[in-house]
């Protein structure tokens, strides 16, 4: 902790130290307390309007909003005493009056705050006899729709447009029960991060146009993941439903992405759940390629590698326990890797430092580089003739046939055989990064586990496991039971992965150790 | 388009939040070149931030043109390094500013209930008879009069207090209203 | 003098003295009615010892809440480096005031020579007076006191010689009643919408611009020239009741009274008298029924509570209500009650700014139950819902806008409940019903 001084205080029996200047809220947390709100948002600033988080200070005239009240020395704080629920109750009742209540055709159904804290605090039954206030579903440009009737006019959205993304595309207007979220016409939510603002809604009046009645929110699995789609490396949620990958959400991480993910990350997930995949081994016979067991096709690759020089073209995108593995491969076989890496415009979240969509598209080039590959225009260069070719789900875009025709033998391990490797002699078949557990270095060089969000297709195995097994049968140690023994493995050989496991990763990573020896 | 060509429109806004197909989106001629531009860079002087001269912007604006349009709130967004979008949440949060166009006389009849007690009721009827507008918000068919209920205009020992345009009128009756009406051209 | 009535004996003319004579208007009537002495007076004086001449003389802020002025100017503190501002509030939009409006119709030098002397007294080199859209007049009538004061020195660069600067500038509000809370006044200088702030920080922390700022009403500003010339002993002799209400003070009386108009009287002054010899009492052929004493948003007093009141402070306070901004609004029997406060919540419910769920969702839902029972449709439940509905929208906002639709609402229940159960039972308006037989 820093030298700030420390406040204790009493949140609903339980006594809690914060630092000076925290609200209450924040300090409940600490507590282990939930005080209801819906302005609130810890990656916002303040803005005190929905009044829900309103709690009993004892001594103080009025109920004070938790968001916006510092702590104090000695204060004695009730979220659930009688005065502070029936406020709360008053709140949700007059959110209600001109809500639709038409949770069923709700996208947010399920992982509404509305129907949250109205089922655990709010009135049974509404008391309004007029009619409801109606006001026209609207496009917002971008990813999001905006449903105003179901909004509570929290204003996260406009606050997230004007300070963090800093782009004022969004207002509050009109006045009174009028107001509405406003845009004006011809200016759309087209900023790179505005797809924030769906997941910052804290009910249904923002909705995602890509996730409009793919699943309810409780039919989906949601596993912790970070997004591949750069080297920024934002934590994110995969939420796939019957093995689909649906909806990739940030994950909370103070330390890369606070809150928030970007729209190009987080609407770039179709190709994960691609169905032209490679199913099964293949190996080889004459002049096409037949399906192999696993053994034998391990066998036939061993091979195809044994005796020659080794050349690895891998993608940029693999966790850094396959890249480890591979660079045992080369090592064994003295030979050279290489990637190449898709490049597009950089998109600063401005509100946010050290955030952006940067314009390296892919995972793990920093993991790539540690590990000992070369980034490359065009890696197909370091190619000799009479070099084996170990073709490792990298882009096709980098190779043409007469590159092909240098290599002696040519290995493809990927997730699918793009037209140009059909003249291959074994091909291993892995899963993709959401079908497969593994660790990437981002840009900043920290270290941050994904996990398996989706079944693997057919006889698909994880980049891991293959690579770990081909590296056995090619007489290494090399058969590892579990992701995690390869990370341990890769800690022991290497001085920046030093001390680290999963278990010390967590899920929201660690730095690599600088050759200092620092993190 | 004079306030004649628009015919009956909604002086007060409609639901105001930017839907497609804008009925008045025409060509925006510039507000601030020449004197009114000279008046901005004045008022900017009295500030410490740009933002600070928009309400004063706006009011320029509807000074020359009776009201202010979609394309004069992108002008004064881009005069003051603000967004269109901000500066339509705050043209929509203050009543003054007309978001559509407006009869040659507009007319604002104090009804908040001290007036309310004084009879305002009868005089918002009179000038809706007298005006031939007949209904609350609506240009009179020559272009001349929009009459809306304004709330408390701060006159109220006046009971009732009318705005026409920018005069006061004070203890207006119904009977005075004809009056009133034949001195406007 | 006096406006629109001339001045009754019983009043203590100090603002108003020079009401109706246009004259004053302008500034060689002001100086010849012994104007701008004070801000001479004052420009010689320690700022401190200005602060603390209006603390001794017991002014307390006239916009509605009552705040000590010289306590609320200590508050500035001296050589912080930062750039102070002053406001001076004349978005006086509460219904049934229109006090500030005669002052700036008549002495707008009054106005001017208080900013002068409240913008030294706190280091403020800028003083912007908000002054609300609708108030062409006094728009036009302060606009050109300004230019005079500027083309005299009184205001500027170099503020009658001393070197030092003060500019008072007025910045017209649009349509907006609660820009007329302070914070909300300085959003909309600050070219935003006129949203109250969370408190703290106070203005005197950071108000305007986010620097330090005191903003005062116009009533109050310009009891100060004459505080100055006269001695903070004088003002706090004028006091006939509480010791806490000192000076005179402006009544805005309106509604169902024989003579409306601005009535100024000592702190203490008894309602009753106030109301039948100052005001002239009920119209002919009518009995007063009730009163809302302060704006519009203080709670209604019976005739009972009214008549046993004296006029400060804590008088209203005494007798169930407040002074609030001094605009007294009289009701008699000609009137519906149900009617008269369903027009109130309508006038909220239009005018709050949408930030707050209780006052954005509630004044427009109480309207709608209002407006249904003064049309014969509403239930005996729906007072028991209005009355729960008023407590959720009492002290749990940004600001008291909610709170102010909510007083007269739960008083009038409670205070003319049989009026409501009238409108219930009857099934219609038994006033309007009597009207048209």
């Amino acid at each position: 902790m820093s030298d700030a001084k420390m406040i204790t205080l009493t949140i609903e029996g339980r006594q809690v130290q914060v630092a000076e200047g925290t609200s209450i809220l924040e300090a409940a947390k600490a507590a282990g307390v939930l005080v209801p709100h819906y302005c609130y948002h810890p990656g916002l600033p303040v803005a005190g309007v929905c009044r829900m988080c309103l709690v009993e200070v004892e001594k103080a005239p009025k109920l004070a909003p938790a968001c916006a009240t510092a702590v104090a020395e000695g204060q004695v704080v009730h979220v659930h005493s009688g005065k502070a629920l029936e406020a709360r109750k008053g709140v949700l009742e007059f959110l209600l009056i001109n809500h639709p209540l038409d949770c069923p055709i709700c996208d947010q159904a399920g992982e509404c705050e509305l129907q949250d804290y109205t089922f655990a605090e709010g009135r049974s039954e509404g008391r309004l006899v007029e009619p409801k206030r109606f006001n026209p579903v609207e496009d917002f440009g971008g990813d999001v729709l905006y449903v105003p009737n179901r909004c509570i006019l929290c204003t996260r959205c406009v606050r997230f447009m004007d300070d963090v993304a800093q782009e004022p595309v969004l207002n509050v207007s009109e006045r009174g029960d009028r107001a509405v979220i406003g845009k004006f016409e011809g200016q759309d939510l087209t900023h790179p991060w505005s797809g924030n603002v769906v997941d910052l809604c804290p009910v249904g009046a923002l909705l995602s146009k890509d996730f409009l009645n793919k699943a309810r929110a409780w039919e989906l699995d949601r596993t912790a993941s970070v997004c591949p789609n750069c080297t920024q490396g934002c934590n994110m949620m995969v939420e796939t439903r019957d093995n689909m990958v649906v909806r990739l959400r940030p994950r909370p991480n103070d330390d890369v992405n606070k809150y928030f993910m970007c729209d190009y990350g987080r609407l770039n997930y179709r190709w994960m759940n691609r169905s032209d995949r490679l199913e099964a081994p293949l190996v080889r016979r004459g002049d096409r390629l037949a399906v192999a067991e696993w053994e034998a096709a391990l066998v036939a690759a061993a091979k195809a590698l044994d005796g020659k020089r080794v050349h690895a073209v891998v993608s940029p995108s693999l966790s850094n326990e396959a890249l480890y593995l591979v660079s045992r491969l080369l090592e064994r076989r003295e030979g050279t890797g290489a990637f190449r890496v898709e490049r597009g415009p950089e998109a600063p979240l401005p509100g946010v430092e050290d955030l952006a969509l940067r314009s390296d598209r892919a995972a793990n080039v920093h993991g790539a580089e540690l590990l000992g590959f070369r980034r490359s225009d065009t890696p197909m260069a370091g190619l000799r003739g009479g070099d084996a070719l170990l073709f490792v789900d990298a882009d096709p875009g980098v190779l043409d046939v007469t590159d092909l025709g240098r290599a002696a033998s040519v290995v493809v391990i990927g997730t699918t055989l793009p037209e140009v490797l059909r003249g291959a002699d074994v091909v291993l078949p892995i899963a993709n990064m959401v079908e497969e557990e593994g660790t990437f270095t981002n840009l900043r060089g920290r270290v941050q586990r994904f996990l398996q969000a989706r079944a693997a297709p057919g006889m698909a195995r994880p980049s891991w496991w293959v690579l770990g097994d081909l590296l056995g049968t090619m007489g290494e140690p090399g058969n590892y039971f579990l992701a995690s023994d390869v990370f341990t493995a890769l800690a022991g050989a290497r001085a920046e992965f030093a001390g680290m496991s999963y278990d010390t990763l967590g899920l929201r990573g660690l730095p690599v150790m600088s050759p200092a020896g620092a993190r | 388009m004079t306030p004649a060509e628009m015919g009956a429109v909604h002086a007060e806004s409609h639901a105001a939040h930017g839907g497609a197909g804008h009925p008045h989106a025409e060509e925006h001629r510039p507000v601030f070149t020449g004197a009114p531009r000279a008046e901005l860079d004045a008022l900017l002087s009295r500030y410490p931030t740009r933002m600070a001269a928009l309400l004063p912007a706006l009011w320029i604006v509807q000074r020359e043109r009776g009201w202010v349009s979609e394309g004069a709130m992108a002008e004064v967004a881009q005069v003051l390094d603000l967004t269109p979008a901000y500066v339509k949440g705050v043209v929509t949060f203050y009543t003054m500013y007309h978001q559509h166009p407006v009869g040659r006389y507009f007319v604002q009849v104090c009804t908040t209930s001290p007036c309310g007690a004084c009879g305002a009721d009868d005089v918002v009827r009179a000038f809706l008879e007298h005006t031939g507008t007949r209904e609350l918000g609506v240009t009179s068919p020559d272009g001349k009069f929009t009459v809306i209920e304004v709330e408390c205009l701060g006159a109220c020992g006046f009971a009732t207090p009318v705005m026409v345009n920018d005069e006061f009128h004070e203890s207006v009756t119904p009977d005075r209203v004809p009056d009133i009406l034949s001195k406007l051209e | 003098m006096g406006f629109p009535h001339k001045t009754h004996p019983r009043e203590t003319p100090v603002l108003s003295t020079h009401f109706g004579d246009s004259e004053a208007r302008s500034l060689s009537g002001w100086r010849a009615r012994g104007g701008y002495r004070a801000l001479e007076q004052a420009l010689g004086m320690a700022p401190a010892d200005i602060v603390n001449v209006v603390k001794d003389s017991g002014l307390r802020g006239r916009g509605g809440a009552g705040f000590p002025t010289g306590l609320k100017w200590s508050f500035m503190k001296p050589g912080d480096g930062k750039p102070h501002y002053l406001c001076c509030n004349a978005d006086e939009s509460e219904p049934g005031t229109f006090k500030d409006r005669e002052i700036m119709r008549w002495t707008p030098h009054s106005l001017i020579e208080g900013c002068a002397i409240a913008s030294y007294a706190i280091g403020a080199e800028i003083c912007y007076i908000y002054i609300r859209g609708e108030f062409t007049e006094p728009l036009q009538i302060v606009g050109a006191a300004l230019d005079e004061a500027y083309r005299d020195g009184i205001l500027g660069k170099n503020a009658m010689g001393t070197g030092k600067r003060v500019d008072v500038y007025i910045h017209k509000g649009a349509g907006a009643y609660i820009c007329g809370e302070e914070t909300a006044l300085m959003n909309s200088i600050e070219g935003r919408r006129g949203n109250p702030r969370i408190k703290p920080p106070f203005p005197a922390v950071a108000g305007l611009f986010g620097q330090p700022t005191t903003i005062n009403n116009v009533e109050t500003l310009a009891a100060v020239p004459p505080i100055l010339t006269n001695g903070a002993e004088w003002y706090k002799g004028m006091s006939l009741s509480s010791p806490k209400s000192t000076g005179t003070k402006l009544f805005s009386v309106c509604g169902n009274i024989a003579r409306p108009g601005n009535y100024e009287v000592t702190m203490g002054f008894p309602f009753r008298e106030f109301l039948h010899d100052i005001c002239g009492g009920a119209r002919p052929g009518h009995t007063l029924k009730a009163v809302i004493p302060g704006g519009s948003s203080v709670p209604i007093q019976t005739m009972q509570e009214a008549d046993a009141t004296l006029m400060d402070y804590e008088g209203f306070v005494a007798t169930g209500s407040m002074l609030g901004s001094g605009g007294v609004i009289v009701f008699d029997d000609s009137v519906c009650m149900v009617r008269m406060i369903a027009r109130l919540a309508r006038f909220y419910a239009h005018e709050s700014c949408a930030q707050c769920t209780q006052c954005r969702e509630g004044t427009a839902w109480v309207t709608k139950i209002l407006e249904r029972i003064e049309h014969g449709s509403g239930t005996t439940a729906d007072l028991d819902t209005l009355l729960e509905l008023s407590e959720n929208m009492t002290g749990k906002t940004i600001c008291v806008l909610s709170d102010s639709c909510a007083a007269p609402i739960v008083s009038g229940i409670q205070k003319f409940r049989h009026e409501f159960e009238a409108h219930i039972n009857g099934k219609r308006c038994p006033m309007r019903s009597a009207a048209a037989a």
